[in-house]
Order: C-alpha cells, then structure tokens, then sequence
C-alpha cells in the first residue's frame, strides 16, 4: 500500500473523529490503521472517539487493502474516477469497518480488481517472509527468561521433523532441572514457534498481564524460560519434568496475511507424555487487531484459575462444567 | 500374497500390505516423516505394480487394524456388502482400476460396486491411479445429499461461504456473509469457525446465521464448527443449528485425541434429527485431512493416504451432508509442496466419492508451504473438472481468523462461469431472484454486500 493511500485512509478516519472530538482515550478500541508493508509501527492506532463498541470486543478498523474509490466502483459501466453515490458508500464502509476480511473489494467480471490482487500478493509475500526469524533477545533478558532448545536444528528440520520441536534437548533438560522450581501450581513457557514476530510484539503484554492476574488470584508461579523453535506439544516434556498442574503456552502462530504476529496461549491440566490433544486448550489470535494482548493476559488467569477449580482442560473441563 | 517383484535385475521385496501400500503413494513428506516411504522412485513405482496384481480378497484377508482393535476398521468392514464383494473379490486392483476407467462403466455401476469395497481397496486402487484417472473417475459419481436444500447434481458447484472473523464479532461475521452471498456463495452451508468454542459464542454464531438465513430466505443451512460437544450443547439449549460438525480421523486413537468416538457421532446425529433446524435426511458435516493421524502419533504405520480413505469409510456410516478434506491445512511437514497438495487434492476427492460421499474440497495452504494463491487455482480447476461438490470460500481467499488461505469468492464465481456450472438449483433460483446471477453469471450488481443492508 503506497504512502499517499495510508494517508487519505488516515485522513479519512480523522475527519470523522474531527467531528465527534468529545471521547477520546486511548483505550484498545481505537481505531486501526493498519500498514502491511511498512517496518513498524504497523498499526497505527488513532484514538477513539466516533466508533461506540458495538460489540463486546468492539475493534473497528479501516484495513488499507482496498482503495476506498474503487471499492464501489465496481460497476463496469462507471467510469473509473465517478464519485461514488454518499449512501452507498457510508453503508459500504459500514460494513469493512467490521472487519479485518478482505471485503469490499469490487471485481473485474468475476476476478478481482488488479490492486486487491496484488496487495493480496504482497501480504502473502510478507507472511512468507515473516515464517521463523529469530526474538528480540532483550527481550528477554528484560522479561527474565532464559532460553533452551528443542531438538531441532535448523528450520528445514523443525518443517520436516515436527517430532523434533515436540521434545527438548539433552542441554535443555539439564538446565531446567538446574533452574527451575518443581512443582509448581502454573508454569509459563513460550515459544517462538512459526513467528518471532508474534513474541517480539505480543510477548511483554501479555506476559506481565498474565503474571499480575496469577498474582492476585494467589496463584503459585513456577520459573518461566523461553523454549526456542518448539510445539505446541512441547508442553508435555515440560510437564513431564516439572510436574506443574498447569502449563501455559504462549507461542507464535503460522504467520497469517492479515497479520504475521498472531500469538497463541495454549493451556493444559498435568500435561504429560500421554496426554491427548483434546484435552489441550486455545485461546487464538492474540495481537493488536484480534484479543488485544493485555486483554489476553488477564483472561488467561481467570481460565487457568477455572482449569485449576475443574482439575481438567479441554474437552474434560467442557464435560465437568456440565 | 506375493509381495516381491523383479525389475532390470533388481528385486523389490516388501514386508507386509501395510508397507507395501505405504510405499506405493506418491511422494508426500508426511509419510517420509512416518519413516515409511518408498527409498527410491523405482522402489515406489515397484510397489505400485506389486499392488495392482493383488487380489481384492489379499486386501480384505489383511487388515491392517483389525476390526477387534480399532472401531474405525470395524465400522468400515460392518458396511461391507457380501454379495457385491463375492462377486468381485477376486479382481486384482489392476482390473478394478480398468474397471472404474472403462466407458462402459456408468456411475450407477460404481456406486454398486462401492458397496462391496472397503477403504484399503478404494485407496489402493487410488495409489495405481494417474491425475487424470482420478478425475476422470470421480467426475462420474454423482452424489446427492439434502438438509435443507439438495446439493451435488451434476453440472452444478457448490460453496461453503466461511465468513469467519478473528474475535467472532458477530457484525464483522456478517459483514462476510453479505459479500460472499453477493457473489453467489454460500449454498453448501455457511459455516463459521469460531476463535473461542464456548457454548455461548457457539450460539451466539449460530443464531445470528439462522436469523440472517430467516430473514433474506436464503435456501441454505448454517454451521458452527466448534467441538461437536460444545455444538451438543448450543443446540440442547435452544440454538438454531442446520448441522453439526466434527473433524474425524481415520484410527480409533486419533479420534479420541479429537475428544470423538463413533458413540458420540451418533448421538449428535440423533440429536440433530430431534432438535436441529435442518430438514434432512442428511445432517452432518465432516471435515478430514492427510496426515492427521501422524500429527496425533495415531497412525499405526499406516500411510496417511490409506488412513485418509478410511475417514471416508468411516464417515459413510453416519450419511453426512457434506464431506470436505482441508487438503493443505496441515502443513508442510506432511504435505510439503504445491505438487503434494495438488495430488493429494485429487486422490482424497476421487477415495471420498468412491465411497459415495458427497465430497468437497478446503483447496487451501499455509504460509510455511512451499505454495501460493495460483497453485490453489490450478486444483480448483482440476477439482471442478473432476465433478467436485463443493469449495471452501472466503474473502479474497484469505481466512482472517485461521491465517491460511484458500479459495475466493471471485474464484468460485469464476470456476462457474469458466466451466459453465450453476450453483445448486434453490440457490440458483435465489440468486436470480435477488438480482445477483443471470443465467449462471454474474450481474452488474453482484460483488456489492450492501444488496443486504436495509
């Protein structure tokens, strides 16, 4: 998306902020603007003030992936620059401003526009590239957390050997039998998994969050560490050495197009090395344009707080709520 | 059985059918993953000729999980027509092959001798089988199926419209709904899967399309796709379900490690006839995919391709509405590359239809396959060819909430117009009533959600 496109979208929402100047906070339901190809900042989060939460979540964002000219312009007899009709385009907009899909786009007979196409193009692309790379090792150190491996090596055999991220080094075992509190009632991992993106940028918020809830529910931590290239399943060798009675996850998602630093907390009673899939839990698509980290970090206690009530996760907690 | 043969001076020798089958497939990096791939391509092709010599009867004489072990076998092997099978039990894959191929051979014919195959065969003959064969083949079958509406004639493509959204905002849901609908999709159902799979957000989804679906008349059904418990549960509570979904697999361990048993398929089918919104007979909906199994640890050695058609027997048990494999879902680690995916693509179609399941495809991939958008183009092109029922869509292809993609709108409305099919005949019919199609294209004022805002 070209820098003059950011700027009338950006224009766009700030007029109509302009109109309604009355609330403005800089609570998580502001409104995004979100670049796919810059460096960051990606999104840039305009103040709220004229979009009411018309849901619980309540994000609205005006994504840059459609021209807002050519999105209704998409009668083949228009010409090209026609202004749209007023009604029309408020109740479009109304409708993309819902969502992060790629709607609204118009069409070419039944293809899609050149410029939908190709932006569809570059955001394959930039997920592409975005797969693996490596975290922000201050970050860590900031957040305290050592790193360990699993058995994978490169990347080639994290793809090939799916087996590999699912267990830990001989190194890494041995570390954490040095660092680490036994036993412990939650034990935080994270993982980078298919996205360092997803730690780099998610990763503080949540984390802090979630240890503050932990915290004031008068929960037990056990010594966090970060675990590099791991599985979800990873969880079970960990659980299997510590003993916790609950694991929590937090781990890089498959870069996505909409966004390739999409966090995933998985959560699990007593994993061990028999424990079967469903009894795992997700709570998916943690960034700042799906459940905004900090959000995530306080909700994650009060589900870990609920695992440790039932003494089950999954599809076992689902059967004991009844 | 003779499981050994001898080509250019060189002798093949294989362990057991299961091997044998394993290293027959074409190459897929799941099975070399499961440490049971052919070691070379003339091994591979070696396997092949062994197996098309067996005899239907080797196949049946050698499970390879027996019934007693394993309900998924037992399901399968209790569908088994004795009669049809006696009387081609001694046909070695090879003639089943020409069988299937022959001009001779009508639908109908195989929708018979269907009944007197089990899953080890249908695949196997698969593994023997060209591209070309398996599309030739499958677009023979036609398979109708009906909930609210009937789907799957001939000459017609169907959609599954999946508007989903990455904080289930139900507004932001609907906000995909009107623009796929626009583009004519969505006659297979409108299927959702949600972030969270609580009970709540289920029925929350649920009547928010069944209102929608009430509201424009829609001839259509709808669907959450969370946990066929969680689903269970919405609908028990009052929630306005069409369908009720579950992912199967093709051993007994793997389905538990989806939380499912063929026990509880049944009761959610039951429950579907007593308390669903859907018409019927058929109520179900399966989702299925290679190498599933592998990523539970639950494949027993099998290869994912064979494991794959057994979902279909298994699943041909409980008379689903629809079928879809999410061919490219699952990754790289079992489906390396566009060459994988296509053919897998293929295979998994042609073994769903020859066990008269009414098949659709996810034709999709994620961003760590060596892939893009113009390989999924490419099989919706072939599968379209091949008679398949239905395609996944989504907003430009790109599914905002699973971070995959797969198809488009505009790649459904175009596979129609380009290869001259129709959506199913009531939705057909609605499009043309709401202006949106025009003799099997679209119009000017397709492409446009605010068609539905009032």
């Amino acid at each position: 998306m070209d820098q003059a496109m950011i700027e009338k979208i950006t224009e766009i929402v700030v007029s109509k902020l302009n109109d309604q100047p009355e609330e403005k906070t800089s609570s998580q339901e502001g409104v995004k603007v979100w670049d796919y190809n810059s460096e960051k900042p990606n999104v840039t989060q305009v103040s709220n003030g004229s979009r009411q939460a018309e849901e619980a979540e309540g994000k609205a964002k005006i994504s840059t992936f459609h021209t807002p000219e050519k999105q209704i312009d998409n009668k083949e007899t228009k010409a090209p620059k026609q202004q749209p009709d007023k009604e029309v385009w408020d109740d479009l907009k109304q409708l993309t401003n819902k969502t992060p899909a790629r709607i609204g786009v118009g069409r070419a007979g039944p293809r899609p526009k050149t410029n939908t196409w190709l932006q569809f193009r570059y955001d394959h692309a930039a997920a592409v590239d975005a797969v693996f790379g490596k975290v922000d090792e201050s970050l860590l150190e900031d957040l305290d957390l050592f790193t360990v491996k699993t058995k994978v090596t490169d990347k080639e055999s994290y793809i090939r050997r799916p087996d590999y991220g699912r267990r830990l080094s001989d190194e890494a075992k041995k570390e954490i039998e040095g660092r680490c509190r036994h036993a412990p009632q939650v034990q935080i991992i994270v993982s980078d998994g298919l996205s360092s993106k997803a730690i780099d940028e998610n990763l503080e918020d949540v984390y802090l969050s979630l240890q503050q809830s932990l915290k004031s529910l008068g929960l037990d931590v056990g010594t966090p560490f970060f675990i590099e290239k791991g599985r979800v399943a990873i969880m079970d060798d960990v659980g299997e050495m510590l003993k916790p009675e609950v694991i929590v996850l937090l781990v890089g998602e498959r870069p996505g197009l909409v966004s390739a630093e999409s966090m995933s907390a998985y959560l699990c009673y007593k994993p061990r090395l028999d424990t079967i899939e469903s009894d795992r839990m997700v709570v998916s698509n943690i960034h700042r344009g799906g459940i905004p980290p900090v959000e995530a970090g306080a909700y994650l206690g009060s589900v870990i707080e609920k695992i440790l009530d039932y003494e089950a996760s999954g599809v076992e907690l689902v059967k004991k709520e009844g | 059985m003779k499981l050994s043969t001898t080509h250019l001076g060189h002798t093949y020798q294989f362990q057991s059918l299961k091997s044998l089958l394993a290293k027959a497939n074409e190459e897929k990096s799941g099975d070399r993953l499961a440490g049971i791939a052919a070691e070379s391509v003339q091994e591979r092709i070696a396997a092949k000729e062994i197996l098309s010599e067996l005899t239907l009867k080797d196949i049946r004489d050698h499970p390879l999980l027996p019934p007693e072990e394993d309900e998924v076998s037992w399901v399968i092997e209790s569908q088994v027509n004795e009669k049809i099978y006696d009387a081609i039990k001694n046909w070695s894959v090879a003639e089943l092959r020409e069988y299937i191929l022959a001009n001779e051979t009508t639908g109908e014919d195989l929708k018979r001798i269907s009944r007197g195959l089990n899953s080890e065969m249908i695949a196997g003959v698969a593994k023997i089988m060209s591209d070309l064969d398996l599309i030739f083949a499958a677009n023979k079958i036609e398979v109708l199926t009906k909930c609210n509406i009937t789907i799957g004639q001939k000459g017609t493509l169907s959609s599954r419209l999946q508007p989903n959204h990455p904080t289930d905002s139900v507004e932001g849901m609907i906000a995909s709904l009107k623009e796929g609908l626009s583009y004519g999709i969505g006659d297979a159902v409108i299927g959702i899967n949600p972030v969270e799979e609580s009970v709540e957000s289920v029925k929350r989804m649920l009547h928010a399309t069944h209102d929608f679906i009430e509201e424009w008349k829609v001839p259509t059904q709808n669907c959450v796709l969370a946990h066929v418990t969680a689903q269970m549960k919405a609908i028990e509570q009052g929630a306005p379900a069409d369908m009720i979904f579950q992912s199967i697999a093709g051993t007994e361990t793997a389905n538990r490690s989806f939380g499912i048993d063929a026990k509880i398929l049944e009761e959610a089918n039951e429950l579907a006839k007593t308390q669903g919104t859907g018409t019927g007979p058929q109520r179900l909906y399966f989702e299925t995919g290679q190498g599933s199994e592998l990523s539970a640890e639950a494949h027993h050695d099998i290869d994912q391709m064979t494991l794959e058609s057994r979902n279909y027997g298994f699943a041909r048990y409980y008379d689903p509405f629809i079928v879809n494999t999410v061919v490219g879902f699952i990754g790289p680690e079992y489906l390396y590359n566009n060459k994988q995916v296509l053919r897998a693509g293929l295979e998994d179609h042609f073994m769903g239809k020859m066990h008269l399941i009414p098949m659709g495809v996810d034709i999709c991939y994620t961003n760590h396959t060596k892939a893009d958008q113009n390989d999924m183009e490419d099989l919706g092109v072939l599968l379209t060819t091949a008679g398949v029922n239905f395609i996944i869509a989504t907003p430009m292809g790109d599914d905002c909430m699973l971070n995959y993609q797969s198809m488009s709108y505009h790649d459904v409305a175009t596979l129609r117009q380009t290869f001259n099919k129709r959506p199913s005949p009531l939705f057909d019919k609605w499009l043309e009533q709401m202006g949106i199609l025009e003799n099997g294209m679209l119009t000017s004022r397709a492409g446009d959600p605010t068609l539905f805002t009032r």
